[in-house]
């Protein structure tokens, strides 16, 4: 296979500016020349790349949409951008920054005192701090306001209590965002818990089937005690826990489009490449070019939607729907093409030494997390309609 | 150490390029452009450099408007400033045309060493450097790997032929052409990008620089490689016959 050069069908990136093409260019030469060599053996073994953590930091892609502290200071295109280049590479690769960055980090810098910025921005900027965002419970999933994690008022602290589940770099960070019900009433709040405290666990989950390169754990707290200048003091209500959420969304649809990209672009080539019948390519093939049609029309589809999503929110015109109809559009469509890409190969389709069954299997995560496809179907139906369905 | 580093901006590699309709060209449109592998290796030598000596490092280019973006990948990368001799005439310009307006505007600052790529990717004379030292009188020396600035004067390893290699020793300020693949090129860094805004950016018109439009060489016709296939039988016992045809593997179709 050649070098990934992008997929472009009609112009896009004349509507990119130099810096964002620029800013493209180093995520797209970062991935291929850094991540994409090792990918395949860490997602067989269940591994992350930690090699990676420290290019990664110096070049800049932890927080890379944030202002200060060391950050870049990215626009958001030229953010999703990144995220694109990233889930090229592996869904693992864009969740990695992404739960840095637009969670962690993003948490602590809109929801944070001046003090915890400026301890934890640098450091988390460097990859000198991991984080990681607890917000999930193993029985609150699509409905997080049901939380049952409680920190209780104690002494000029709080004691925490519960447990959490998928949460990406669990067992990797040294700072966790943790949501939480307030002593007995049912007021939900954002903590910062550094994870060597007594009573913090975190436990790997092993044999996913999808994102195998990504670090999944389930965190228990049991009795932690945190002082109270460790609660995050902008961060009251689920509002501002699903805000984090909206923002590392939309780096979801700009990865998923990258994942697309990486499953078509090979299956373009390997059917340019294979050969049947009479020594003919097998994209000479009606019905194969049929299925090349429909994959780069709803790649092109993704861009431009995208594209014009993320300048709103640059303009600060961006509303929590447009996000919600991107990240459910494009990681459907992603994992449609990832299908038919897989099937174009045939037989070698379902090998490891083409990244297409790799990414289909990410997918399958990406349509179900940070919303499931159904949880964005009832938020887009409701600001359609002004009728919530959700219960 | 002033260093000025020469790069180009040139089609992408994999760019499928076909005539214009004088045939004197490719056609561009539609094509994305990239920095000239060789003078990112130049680019980034010159970077070395100057974290290592200290000092300013300038990336200059003489080419049309769009090729501002690759100067501006210069400076995200650590260049400190940038010249752009801009005109439409260097698309398709010859290699002294270049020189002369690179030498313009370099002979006007101080300048301790110039580095330039081996040669660019799409005209591939390999003689931009060596005309540009000439036009500003310096001494040079091509296809250069390794350059030791510690003293006084410039001690450079240069590449021969058959893997002979050459030390040589040159004074200050000289021209050096850089052989690629002799470095581990950087990324720009995010943060890199941003500030490259706020840099120096010079433009400079040919004009402005007193320079005409000489053209010394002209492109008579561009096409794409003819395909052919040609069949011969070779004649004889089958060892005259293995014999003709280890002369024309390694001879005709250097395979061996």
């Amino acid at each position: 296979m050649f070098e990934f050069r992008g997929v472009d069908f009609m112009e896009f990136d004349s509507l990119l500016s130099e810096e964002e093409l620029l800013v493209r260019q180093t995520a797209r030469q970062f991935v291929e020349d850094r991540f994409i060599p090792l990918i395949t053996r860490h997602f067989r073994e269940g591994t992350f790349p930690e090699e990676l953590t420290a290019p990664i930091a110096e070049l800049g892609f932890f927080g890379a949409n944030l202002d200060g502290y060391g950050c870049a200071g990215l626009s958001n295109v030229e953010y999703g951008l990144v995220m694109q280049e990233m889930e090229r590479g592996d869904t693992a690769l864009r969740s990695f920054v992404s739960v840095q960055g637009s969670l962690s980090m993003y948490a602590v810098h809109s929801y944070g005192s001046d003090e915890q910025k400026a301890r934890w921005l640098p450091r988390m900027q460097q990859g000198k701090a991991m984080g990681c965002f607890a917000l999930t419970e193993p029985n609150f999933g699509s409905n997080p306001g049901g939380m049952i994690t409680r920190a209780v008022p104690d002494g000029d602290g709080y004691v925490v209590n519960g447990e959490k589940t998928w949460i990406t770099n669990g067992s990797v960070a040294d700072i966790a965002v943790i949501w939480a019900k307030v002593g007995d009433s049912d007021r939900i709040q954002g903590f910062l818990v550094e994870t060597d405290r007594p009573g913090f666990t975190a436990v790997d989950l092993h044999n996913k089937l999808s994102m195998r390169a990504s670090t999944t754990s389930a965190v228990g707290l049991s009795n932690v005690r945190i002082p109270a200048e460790n609660v995050l003091p902008g961060a009251k209500g689920l509002k501002a826990a699903l805000g984090c959420l909206t923002n590392a969304r939309l780096g979801i649809a700009w990865g998923a489009i990258g994942a697309a990209m990486a499953c078509y672009d090979c299956a373009r080539q390997y059917a340019i490449l294979r050969t049947q019948f009479d020594d003919r390519p097998i994209a000479s093939h009606q019905l194969v070019q049929a299925e090349l049609a429909d994959m780069i029309t709803e790649i092109t589809k993704a861009q431009f939607i995208t594209l014009h999503a993320t300048r709103l929110k640059d303009r600060g015109r961006s509303h929590h729907a447009h996000v919600s109809m991107i990240k459910r559009g494009n990681a459907a469509m992603a994992l449609d093409v990832a299908r038919r890409a897989r099937d174009l190969l045939g037989a070698n389709g379902i090998t490891d030494e083409y990244p297409i069954f790799r990414h289909m299997c990410n997918l399958e995560t990406v349509k179900t997390y940070e919303g499931t496809h159904n949880i964005h179907t009832l938020v887009l139906g409701s600001h359609v309609t002004g009728i919530h369905a959700f219960t | 150490m002033n260093i000025f580093v020469c790069v180009k901006q040139v089609m992408a590699r994999d760019s499928v390029l076909r005539p214009n309709e004088t045939g004197t060209w490719a056609v561009d449109d539609g094509v994305s452009f990239e920095m000239n592998e060789p003078d990112t290796f130049a680019l980034e030598e010159a970077l070395r450099l100057k974290e290592r000596h200290g000092g300013e490092v300038v990336a200059i280019t003489a080419g049309p408007a769009r090729s501002a973006s690759t100067l501006r990948e210069a400076l995200a990368k650590g260049a400190d400033r940038a010249i752009h001799v801009e005109g439409n005439r260097y698309v398709e310009s010859d290699a002294y045309a270049t020189a002369q307006a690179l030498a313009a505007a370099i002979r006007r600052e101080p300048h301790d060493l110039v580095l330039t790529g081996l040669q660019s990717d799409d005209a591939g004379f390999g003689q931009t450097g060596v005309i540009l030292a000439e036009l500003l009188e310096l001494p040079h020396a091509t296809i250069i790997m390794e350059i030791d600035a510690s003293g006084g004067q410039l001690r450079c390893k240069r590449e021969l032929e058959a893997g002979w290699f050459q030390t040589i020793t040159l004074p200050r300020p000289a021209l050096l052409t850089i052989q690629s693949g002799i470095n581990k090129v950087r990324y720009a860094t995010l943060m890199g990008i941003k500030r490259a805004r706020r840099k120096p950016f010079r433009r400079y018109s040919p004009d402005e620089l007193g320079i005409g439009e000489p053209v010394h060489q002209r492109v008579r016709s561009l096409y794409q490689p003819r395909q052919s296939k040609q069949t011969e039988f070779l004649e004889g016992s089958s060892q005259e016959v293995a014999a003709k045809l280890l002369n024309k593997l390694r001879f005709e179709a250097r395979v061996l």
